[in-house]
């Protein structure tokens, strides 16, 4: 499984671990890099069932955990799109975030006034009809928020998106007769699927506390599965000329534009399809938590995902994934821990500093290894990847040679999803 | 859609926001008065991110936490010059007030003018040798940001004995009891309006002169304007840069100084961040890189803010900041005076 | 010599314009202060007390109309944690969820330590039966307490909770520990809708939102004899529901032109001194924080206004002396928590370092009630919902007995004014 576990191997003149399993990786046919891929989802998947004993979280629910990863995994990908793929430095993530969850919230919470579950929309079904609804609604508000600050450079637009972050939350905050301002909006409707005997309310239910089989678990499955969707479609973007626009974009917009590059319309495409999955995560995280409220939308939370996405390696979709499981593991895996391979350690008071950790992680990150733990490897041409294995083969076949090449910190990928 | 432009309308028609034009007609010179107040000091802290900007086209995130740290300085020169904490304001004297304001603010720009240069040190040179994209930068500077606000959070309470930093704010220490001077069109100006505001424009007149009419100041104009061609001529960007950081430190110091005299109990870890957005946004709406635009945009929102609050009520003052802020970028992305340190011509 | 000291020049002319500024602009402050000879001696005045002197003493105890009730005694009656001492039990832990990290951990930390004086006094009493408190973190964020709450639910040792300690994270959790029938005995989420959901194993430990506020606006109205009050709420929850009701019980009395909202955090309150300055009230009503009031007061008495000043138990806090210095004085602050007696005062701050805090005599009382089913030989977590929802007994700072919803059956407040 090896999900977080970076391994430093001696500066060898050989490919590291990382390149050696990329390599394996590219130079598998695409179905078995499909077959690999499911086993590798389905092992992940299992993480709550089985709960390895050293990585289950001690004070906090691990299904609980996952989930929020789940969700986190997401914003990720959503703000990767952004970020990594486009190059567009977007602080106000969260804001995306915020209205997912709360278009969700305003549809299905009897303290909204605009309740529909009450009236024509089933209950049970609510959540999932509120689903792309959501999603729909967060991606205009991108467009909203994009089309006239698009047009300004890199640096203005990240000033920018963080007011706008700020804003929604304040927005959330002030129209308080829609949507409750501080008091929020509770009883959000979740899926009722599966109910039981043991499980009256279904299995998506918070009251469904039957470990390992509780509502975090379920809602980590629900994630994983969106999750891998929302790769296929990323994926698929990325390797399309929309994915090749944005890199160009990114590397130099003005080469790009000159080169007949609509450079507008693809940032603009990027801004909205980032937005949709940061709404689609929202809208999990209110049928989750089932109540919403502004303070959990907070700007700081912005710095977070952006902190994931740097930690994990922007553009690279799978180490963003591993990125959102660090941020949102690793304060989990130290909360009520007062023991770690018998050495006595104050696990609270760890998790308490998180974000001093995180913030000397940055640091030190941009000044060693700007391109994140698990950077990116550019793929323009068609058949890039065919090429790029055999040059590589053919390099390592030149033994000996290239020890500049593999960087010193190597890592370790799950031998999964793509 | 449809429901969400319905939605817009029932929003205004439930008057979730009213209008109070009344309220802003009533008070209109005592807001002026407090907005070129708060502006003076948004000016302030502005001049830290324009100059920076101007010289390394790098936005200082990491200025709000150096203000921040002013604020912990010159607090902490109170301290060490025997003022108890408490909520109560001294008397001293007025001689005696002079002096002591004078130690501490210096004390709040030593902190600041150290921690900007420290920070340029640690954090920005090493990027800088390795010629990182301007990305880095930033995310480098969120980091600093984090680790600033954690470690007055946390670290300075257990260094201190529990008697800085922590997660409530410090007990003020009040040495100026706000006392009406006289009045404006019926507006009221306080002791400490004036001494924010003379403060305020003497220093940006002073950092004005330095940069347009020494030598060093030449200096700054030319890496701003071609670090090559000025550093064929002679001139240590390092050096420069170095002192950019440090004046924009150094002027934050006194703005944190002039900010806990007008609010005093605003001495806390997270006390930086919504006001360096908002200086920053003083800096992008005079033109950032400008030094006389920091100073006009700093004035200018701390009106315009004060004026929104008082037109749609006292909680949208941040979102009138921010909404102003967009609609400049929008249509003037320059800024209103035009962004340019080099072109700055004296 | 520019050349030579060339740094040492640009600081030197910056310090000094620093100076030459603080000292001319203070200069003008002496004019004034010569000229406005009243402003000098209020400001005199102001500094005579030192807040040194100044902590908040109880009042009065009133009712939800606003009339006194006789208070209930020095807490000698109260129920003792440590029992008679032959109480058996195994294995049985008590658990506690509250934010005991991020921003507000300071109330969160109050009533664990309240409720860890109970257990450590009735485990000392009780060599045959010690119960174990288990402290569960939920940060105040209504996310992180889904994923504790299943921690809590799981752990099979625990009968029954304290807290949680929001009303936010209540919320997010209720339908959890409802499930799990396991008891939820709140020592501060006090919005009122929280009893309306159904659950049967929710009881709040003390008056909600609605009993507070309407005590305070009939005492202020009625008793104090104002006639206007000014409202100014904060973003939180707690506020909102507090400053709802208090408005409503005001009515007529409650000037809606000075209605003002502020944000949590917010430290500076310039606008919203001027709407009240404009109105000229009688009295200021604060619903919020500490934090904010404190501040708020003293810009309000900086920008000139002297009306009386009002809060409700988020301000009723050391803190808010401390921070509002002379200010402070006079400021009334209501609170449904009863002042802490004398010698769980004394304990208290033996045990833990520090005098008790807002909450921490609930925190006591209400592990106090729990320790009491558990020594009654309740031994899981249905006998422990059962037998708080049929107690009836008195407790440090009031007697506790529930009605059907979870909500207590007589509501006092008490009124506490600085001095």
């Amino acid at each position: 499984m090896s999900t977080e576990l970076t391994t430093t191997a001696p500066a060898a003149p050989h490919l590291g671990v990382g390149d050696r399993v990329r390599l394996w990786w590219d130079a598998l046919p695409r179905q078995a890099q499909w077959v690999v891929g499911v086993v590798g989802v389905l092992l992940i998947a299992l993480l709550p069932v089985l709960r390895p004993p050293v990585l289950t979280t001690v004070g906090t629910d691990f299904g609980g955990v996952l989930a929020q990863f789940g969700m986190y995994a997401l914003l990720a990908i959503g703000l990767n799109v952004v970020v990594g793929q486009a190059g567009l430095l977007d602080l106000g993530y969260v804001g995306f975030y915020a209205i997912g969850a709360y278009t969700v919230g305003l549809l299905t919470s009897p303290s909204s006034p605009w309740n529909a579950t009450d009236d024509w929309l089933s209950r049970d079904w609510a959540w999932l009809a509120a689903l792309p609804l959501a999603v729909a609604v967060t991606a205009v508000s991108g467009l909203i928020l994009g089309t006239p600050t698009l047009r300004l450079r890199g640096d203005y637009l990240a000033i920018v998106t963080l007011g706008f972050g700020e804003i929604v939350r304040l927005l959330a905050d002030n129209l308080s007769t829609v949507t409750g301002g501080g008091r929020g909006l509770n009883q959000i409707a979740y899926p009722v699927v599966a109910q039981s005997e043991t499980r009256p309310n279904g299995i998506f239910s918070a009251g469904n506390t039957a470990v390992p089989f509780n509502s975090g678990t379920f809602w980590f499955w629900l994630s994983l599965v969106l999750i891998v969707v929302v790769l296929v479609i990323v994926g698929n973007l990325e390797r399309s000329r929309v994915g090749r626009a944005w890199v160009a974009i990114r590397e130099d917009e003005d080469a790009a534009e000159i080169m007949g590059v609509p450079t507008f319309k693809f940032k603009l495409w990027a801004f909205l399809i980032g937005a949709s999955i940061g709404g689609l995560s929202g809208a999990l995280y209110a049928g989750q938590v089932q109540f919403v409220v502004p303070t959990t939308f907070n700007v700081i939370n912005s710095m977070l995902f952006l902190c994931a996405v740097v930690l994990g390696g922007q553009g690279n979709k799978l180490g963003v994934i591993l990125g959102a499981f660090a941020v949102v593991y690793l304060p989990n895996f130290f909360l009520g821990r007062t023991e770690l391979f018998g050495i006595p350690i104050d696990g609270n008071a760890i998790a308490n500093y998180r974000y001093l950790f995180f913030g000397v992680a940055l640091m030190v990150l941009m000044v060693f290894r700007p391109q994140g733990l698990f950077p990116a490897r550019q793929k323009l041409l068609t058949y890039g990847r065919e090429v790029y294995v055999m040059a590589r083969k053919a390099a390592t076949a030149l033994a000996g040679r290239g020890a500049g090449t593999a960087a010193a910190t190597t890592t370790d990928r799950p031998g999964g999803a793509r | 859609m449809s429901a969400l432009v319905l939605a817009g309308g029932q929003v205004l028609a439930d008057g979730v926001i009213d209008f109070n034009v009344g309220a802003l007609g009533r008070n209109f010179w005592s807001l002026t008065v407090s907005g070129l107040t708060y502006g003076s000091i948004y000016a302030l802290v502005a001049v830290g991110y324009t100059l920076v900007y101007g010289v390394l086209r790098l936005i200082n995130f990491a200025h709000s936490e150096i203000f921040m740290l002013g604020m912990f300085g010159q607090y902490a020169t109170l301290m060490l010059l025997g003022f108890n904490p408490s909520g109560d304001v001294y008397q001293q004297g007025v001689l005696l007030t002079i002096v002591f304001l004078a130690v501490a603010m210096v004390g709040g720009m030593v902190v600041s003018g150290g921690a900007a240069v420290g920070l340029e040190r640690i954090a920005y040179r090493p990027l800088r040798r390795r010629g990182a994209p301007p990305l880095v930068f930033l995310i480098t500077a969120i980091g600093a940001s984090f680790v600033i606000q954690e470690f007055v959070h946390f670290v300075l309470p257990s260094l201190t004995g529990n008697t800085l930093g922590g997660v409530n704010a410090q007990q003020p220490i009040r040495l100026v009891q706000p006392a009406t001077q006289f009045e404006v069109f019926g507006a009221r100006v306080s002791n400490v309006d004036l001494v924010i505001v003379a403060s305020a424009l003497v220093l940006a007149f002073a950092v004005d002169r330095f940069v347009n009419a020494t030598k060093f100041g030449r200096g700054i104009r030319a890496v701003a304007q071609d670090p090559v061609t000025a550093t064929l001529m002679g001139v240590s960007r390092e050096r420069v840069i170095m002192l950019t950081f440090l004046i924009g430190g150094v002027l934050a110091g006194a703005a944190a100084l002039l900010y806990t005299l007008r609010v005093p109990s605003g001495i806390i870890y997270s006390g930086g961040f919504i006001l360096g957005i908002k200086a920053f946004s003083a800096a992008v709406l005079g033109g950032i890189g400008n030094l006389r635009g920091a100073l006009l945009g700093g004035l200018l929102l701390g009106v315009m803010e004060l004026y929104g609050q008082a037109l749609f009520g006292t909680e949208w003052r941040d979102v009138v900041a921010f909404v102003l802020l967009i609609l400049v970028l929008m249509f003037r992305p320059t800024g209103i005076l035009g962004e340019s340190l080099g072109k700055a011509r004296a | 010599m520019r050349t030579r000291t060339p740094r040492v020049a640009g600081l030197a002319l910056v310090l000094a314009a620093g100076l030459a500024v603080a000292g001319c602009a203070d200069r003008s402050t002496t004019g004034g202060t010569e000229a406005d000879p009243t402003a000098s001696g209020s400001a005199a005045e102001g500094g005579g007390t030192s807040a040194a002197d100044l902590s908040i003493q109880p009042l009065v105890q009133v009712d939800a109309e606003g009339a006194e009730v006789e208070a209930a005694g020095d807490g000698s009656e109260a129920a003792d944690p440590a029992g008679d001492g032959s109480a058996s039990c195994s294995g049985i832990a008590i658990a506690m969820a509250g934010a005991l990290t991020g921003p507000n951990a300071a109330l969160g930390t109050n009533i664990l330590n309240g409720a860890t004086l109970a257990v450590d006094q009735h485990n000392e009493a009780n060599p045959d039966c010690q119960v174990e408190i288990k402290q569960f973190d939920t940060q105040g964020d209504p996310q992180a307490a889904t994923q504790v709450a299943p921690t809590i639910v799981s752990d099979t040792s625990v009968i029954g909770l304290l807290g949680p300690a929001f009303s936010g994270e209540t919320n997010a959790t209720g339908p959890i520990f409802n499930q799990a029938n396991l008891l939820s005995l709140t020592a501060s989420a006090t919005n009122p809708s929280l009893t309306q959901n159904g659950w049967t194993n929710f009881f709040r430990g003390l008056g909600n939102d609605n009993s507070q506020g309407a005590a305070v606006a009939n005492y202020l109205t009625g008793e104090l004899g104002f006639s206007t009050v000014c409202v100014v709420q904060d973003d939180s929850d707690y506020g909102i529901g507090l400053a709802e009701v208090v408005t409503e019980t005001l009515g007529e009395a409650a000037n809606p032109d000075c209605a003002a909202e502020v944000k949590t955090g917010d430290k500076d309150f310039s606008a919203t001194v001027q709407i009240i300055a404009d109105a000229a009230p009688d009295a200021v009503y604060y619903a919020g924080y500490y934090a904010e009031a404190a501040p708020l007061l003293s810009q309000l008495r900086s920008g000139g206004v002297e009306a009386a000043f009002a809060s409700g138990d988020g301000s009723n806090d050391a803190q808010f002396v401390s921070q509002a210095g002379s200010d402070s004085e006079g400021a009334y602050l209501s609170c449904p928590c009863g002042p802490a007696p004398e010698p769980f005062a004394a304990d208290y701050e033996a045990a833990f370092g520090q005098a008790p805090g807002v909450y921490s005599v609930e925190g006591y009382d209400l592990a106090t009630i729990m320790l009491k089913g558990i020594d009654s030989g309740v031994s899981d977590r249905a006998g422990l919902v059962e037998f708080v929802s049929s107690y009836s007994g008195v407790g440090l700072a009031k007697p506790y007995e529930w009605d059907s919803t979870g909500e207590l059956a007589s509501t006092t407040t008490w009124l506490y004014e600085v001095q």
